[in-house]
């Protein structure tokens, strides 16, 4: 019984005991209720991955109206994975956040953040398990709606934190609008929401003028909501003056669900043969995935801010996902998937560190974390091994995504890509080591108390650079999911 | 012990000793007895292995699959069995020399810098006993990591400095270049199993292996080729035991076997010779030997003209491989095993050197010989074996790589050698020299021996002697006498060769 609605209630556990924390008088309640679902919700999205693996995808009526009348909730490989990393990445958030929360946010508004992160949290799950792409742009609003109050909640620390958000908020709903626009249109072309459904009437309407709008404003949108280059200039802002625990988060979560969008809309909606999809992603895809890795990575090192540093290099980063996306091939397809993977793991490892340092001293510069690699040592330790796996160092996760995304280049023929990939990777090398430089080998500032952060954050954070490491050396499981997710968006039989 | 549990010890071993020398950190003596066990467990592991490997067994043991395909595997064959005698065959004696100078010089952190050591040579061991070139790959960017704290142990501007280029240079070009290249491998051949007679054969066209060599070739930064050399000087700034052991022969070795390995394992050279693909490589190599000899003639600092020593002879080996025979190979890799331990010795000297006296620049080091006889008596000997003369063992590594030009029909490269030996001569000989004989005898020059100076000049011969202290001493003694051991031994070294060479 349970495990037949387990689908619906991956969304509505969440999105109930959110208005629940905001009755919670006290944000210690909040945060128990909070981790409670999260965890109740990670454990429902094991056991959706489980499942699905075993047999194949799930398909789940809401209110059991038949498919293409009613709300269908889908679920194979691609999302289950998504549905993962979500729920994972936002239940290790938690035990992590509740320090650095009671730090950075006012007393009064505490348990009313927890409400917004569950909403975020629900919004984000069911953007990814919906079937439906109309449902999928309801669920966006919910998570976006959510982010923007996460991020104005940093005002307390820096007041730059709500133009951050008002910036968010704004150019979030343009990327909203596009998409339900582009809904709107293929609504107009097919008589129908979802999405396995319309993949079946899009076929033939390849001449189609109003189809063809509609993938525009659909790829635009959603490339506006993943920070695509150069739609991305709400993002350094965002994460730069968020509360740590909400870089964290979204870092590692909410640009993945928009990715996820992307690769539904264009593999399984539109479909490989639709005409202008290779061309969209040869001449539009390729181009600005490069110039994001360049552009962005080349930011990143003038950065003064670390957390400015590095929402610039999870732009690079993006990119690397969509220049997966671009190659259209297996390889490159489980280059994007395990990319997802891998990057929520090191960005948040590296979030969660900088985050430490933030709550500590007040802020994180490249001034402030000067001798750190004494005062703080494990925040650093771990510091240091998120960066080694952002560059792709062999052993940790970044290395293995960089693999697939090399080896699909050259699959592919295009070498000159695969050195770019690598190049860009270099300048990785450049913002990384300047932080380890100024940590271990500066003296700090003269009377600067030393203390290392709570193990209530150190924990949550260890736990991610572990598991970078576990899964750089053991890419089994990722890799048969990723590729089991590529094979699944290319129509391509195991 | 099974062989694949003895392969596994022997990264087991140094793994245990790091985290035992971070454990008794507080107690150096005993730091130090751990460091010196952990060496001496290790080399005797290595020599089990050799002895299964000459009864005939090929030990090899598959540690973990990474991805699909992709494994950690341990394999043992004879190029990797010589380059892991040597690292941990050294690491005894670098280790002895280690505390003397560490000590004599008081340096800080100490235990930092043996923690990092002995992951070092763990990486080298992995290196050397590599099954396939991803689990190389792998530990070659291990012994980068580990060795870069040692490299800005000093933690002056300078050191920082030097350190991005180290890190800079070696992390550039492996991931750069050497990672597409091994990925191109892999989705060209879809295996990467070092293989005998090589795996590319029929799996790329002959126009293209060129360019996968040089992707290869360059990628290997440790082999420090030109332009991508600049990685070696900047090393120096080091503590003179590092630089001895890891950028005289761990590191810049493990880049030059990596190179023997791609030219031997991965292309063949029997596909090498046939299409041609190394011919570039041939001219690169003596480029590089030449070029640095003659940087090295200019450098006044002895550990600065040392590092392009070695620059310059790091690709006798790389020209051993691009001349895809034989001969060549066995000659290339005779010369790893030679030069390591000619050039330790005179890292060695140089550091005794520096902890007797606090000089650096040789034109400073005027009459110290006569001072420091047996520090000196080693750097001539090493010094010898360098340039290629009997009867000390680098002579056998030129002789082979002669026959190997002779044999090819490149005898312009016979004429490389022969001025690459003569400048040898001309950088390494007067720094015995200036030793020895200049200076007057009376008042050495630039007060030699300061702290001694004044009884000096009135004591007896034997007084005058103020030598460095023991540890930094015996070192490079031994390996000056294992200089000439290779030599009158070197049948040994070409018997457990043999097997690479032949088709």
């Amino acid at each position: 019984m349970i495990a037949y609605h387990l689908p619906i209630l991956q969304i509505v556990v969440p999105l109930i005991a959110a208005p629940l924390s905001a009755f919670c008088r006290r944000a210690g309640m909040a945060w128990y209720l909070a981790l409670i679902i999260c965890a109740a919700s990670f454990a429902i999205s094991v056991a959706l991955l489980v499942r699905v693996l075993d047999e194949g995808h799930i398909s789940y009526l809401l209110g059991n109206w038949a498919a293409p009348w009613g709300i269908e909730y889908r679920i194979d490989a691609v999302n289950a994975f998504v549905l993962l990393i979500i729920s994972g990445m936002g239940t290790m958030v938690l035990p992590y956040a509740r320090v650095s929360i009671a730090d950075e946010i006012e007393p009064h508004n505490q348990a009313l953040f927890y409400t917004c992160y569950l909403l975020c949290f629900a919004g984000l799950l069911g953007m990814v398990i919906t079937g439906d792409a109309f449902n999928a742009f309801v669920f966006m609003e919910i998570s976006s709606l959510a982010t923007y109050v996460l991020v104005a909640l940093g005002a307390k620390r820096d007041r730059r934190a709500l133009s951050a958000a008002f910036t968010y908020l704004v150019m979030g709903t343009i990327g909203a609008t596009f998409f339900v626009i582009g809904i709107g249109l293929v609504y107009m072309v097919t008589g129908t929401l979802n999405m396995a459904d319309l993949a079946a009437r899009l076929q033939g309407l390849e001449q189609n003028r109003t189809a063809l709008v509609a993938f525009a404003f659909i790829v635009t949108g959603i490339g506006l909501k993943l920070a695509l280059f150069p739609m991305h200039l709400w993002l350094p802002n965002a994460y730069a003056f968020a509360p740590s625990a909400v870089t964290v988060f979204i870092a590692a979560t909410a640009t993945k669900a928009a990715v996820y969008l992307m690769l539904r809309f264009l593999f399984t909606v539109f479909g490989t043969d639709y005409n202008v999809l290779g061309l969209t992603l040869t001449y539009m895809f390729t181009p600005l995935a490069l110039a994001a890795m360049f552009a962005a990575s080349t930011v990143a090192i003038f950065q003064f801010e670390i957390k400015r540093m590095l929402a610039y290099s999870s732009v690079a980063q993006l990119g690397y996902t969509v220049l997966g996306i671009s190659f259209a091939s297996v390889t490159g397809l489980t280059a994007t998937m395990i990319h997802l993977f891998n990057h929520a793991l090191m960005k948040g490892a590296l979030f969660m560190a900088v985050g430490a340092i933030v709550l500590r001293h007040g802020a994180a510069t490249i001034d402030s974390v000067r001798g750190l690699g004494r005062t703080m040592p494990w925040t650093m330790a771990a510091f240091v091994a998120g960066g080694l796996s952002l560059i792709g160092v062999p052993l940790t996760v970044g290395f293995i995504s960089k693999w697939y995304l090399v080896a699909a280049s050259l699959e592919s023929g295009r070498w000159p890509i695969a050195v770019l990939i690598v190049l860009s990777s270099l300048i990785g090398v450049i913002y990384i080591w300047r932080v380890i430089e100024a940590a271990y080998l500066e003296k700090p500032p003269e009377g600067r108390t030393a203390r290392e952060a709570p193990l209530s954050m150190l924990i949550p954070t260890w736990g991610l650079v572990g598991a970078n490491i576990y899964f750089g050396i053991d890419a089994e499981l990722t890799s048969r999911v990723a590729g089991a997710a590529a094979r699944l968006l290319l129509w391509v039989a195991p | 012990m099974s062989d694949a549990g003895l392969l596994t010890l022997s990264l087991l071993i140094p793994l245990a000793g790091a985290l035992l020398i971070g454990l008794t950190g507080r107690h150096p003596n005993l730091r130090e007895s751990v460091t010196l066990a952990t060496a001496v467990l290790l080399f005797a592991t290595v020599v089990a292995l050799l002895m299964r490997l000459n009864a005939g067994a090929l030990p090899a043991v598959v540690l973990h699959e990474v991805m699909p395909g992709l494994s950690l595997a341990l394999a043992v064959e004879p190029l990797g069995m010589m380059f892991g005698l040597i690292a941990s065959g050294l690491w005894i004696v670098n280790s002895i020399y280690s505390i003397g100078y560490m000590r004599g010089n008081k340096e800080q952190h100490q235990t930092r810098f043996y923690i990092c050591f002995a992951i070092a040579i763990l990486a080298a061991v992995g290196v050397a006993f590599a099954a396939n070139m991803f689990t190389l790959f792998i530990f070659y960017e291990v012994l980068t990591v580990s060795t870069y704290p040692l490299v800005i142990h000093k933690e002056t501007p300078e050191a920082k400095a030097s350190g991005r280029t180290y890190l800079g240079l070696l992390l550039g070009t492996s991931i750069g270049l050497q990672m597409v290249a091994i990925i191109w491998t892999w989705v060209a051949t879809g295996t990467l199993d070092f293989t005998k007679g090589g795996i590319l054969d029929g799996k790329i066209a002959a126009g293209v292996a060129p360019f996968l060599l040089a992707l290869y070739m360059f990628g290997i930064g440790k082999a420090a080729l030109m332009p991508f050399h600049r990685w070696l000087p900047a090393a120096m700034v080091a503590p003179t035991p590092v630089s001895a052991l890891l950028h005289a022969v761990a590191v810049v070795k493990a880049g030059v076997f990596t190179v023997m390995k791609v030219a031997v394992y991965i292309f063949g050279v029997d596909f090498l010779a046939r299409t041609g693909a190394a011919t570039w490589l041939m001219w690169v190599a003596a480029f590089t030997l030449l070029t640095a000899s003659l940087v090295a003639l200019g450098k006044d600092n002895l550990k600065a003209r040392l590092a392009y020593s070695t620059v310059s002879q790091l690709s006798y080996v790389t020209l051993g491989a691009a001349l895809a025979t034989s001969m060549g190979v066995i000659g290339g890799s005779m010369q790893i095993a030679m030069h390591a331990m000619g050039k330790i010795t005179l890292f060695f000297c140089a550091g005794a050197i520096y902890t007797a006296t606090h000089k650096t620049e040789i034109s400073d080091m005027d009459g110290l010989g006569r001072a420091m006889p047996f520090t000196y008596g080693a750097f001539l000997i090493g010094a010898l074996s360098i340039i290629g003369l009997p009867p000390m063992g680098g002579s056998w590594s030129k002789w082979y790589l002669i026959l190997a030009a002779a044999d090819t029909g490149h005898l312009i490269m016979i004429g490389v050698l022969m001025v690459s030996s003569l400048l040898n001569v001309a950088y390494l000989l007067p720094v015995v020299g200036r030793g020895f004989f200049a200076g007057s005898d009376a008042a050495p020059a630039h007060g030699a021996v300061p702290a001694a100076g004044a009884q000096v000049t009135t004591g007896s011969r034997l007084r005058r002697i103020k030598e460095a202290p023991l540890f930094c001493v015996i070192p490079p003694c031994l390996t000056a006498a294992g200089c000439v051991v290779l030599f009158f031994y070197a049948d040994r070294l070409y018997r457990l060769l043999e097997p690479i060479a032949k088709p």
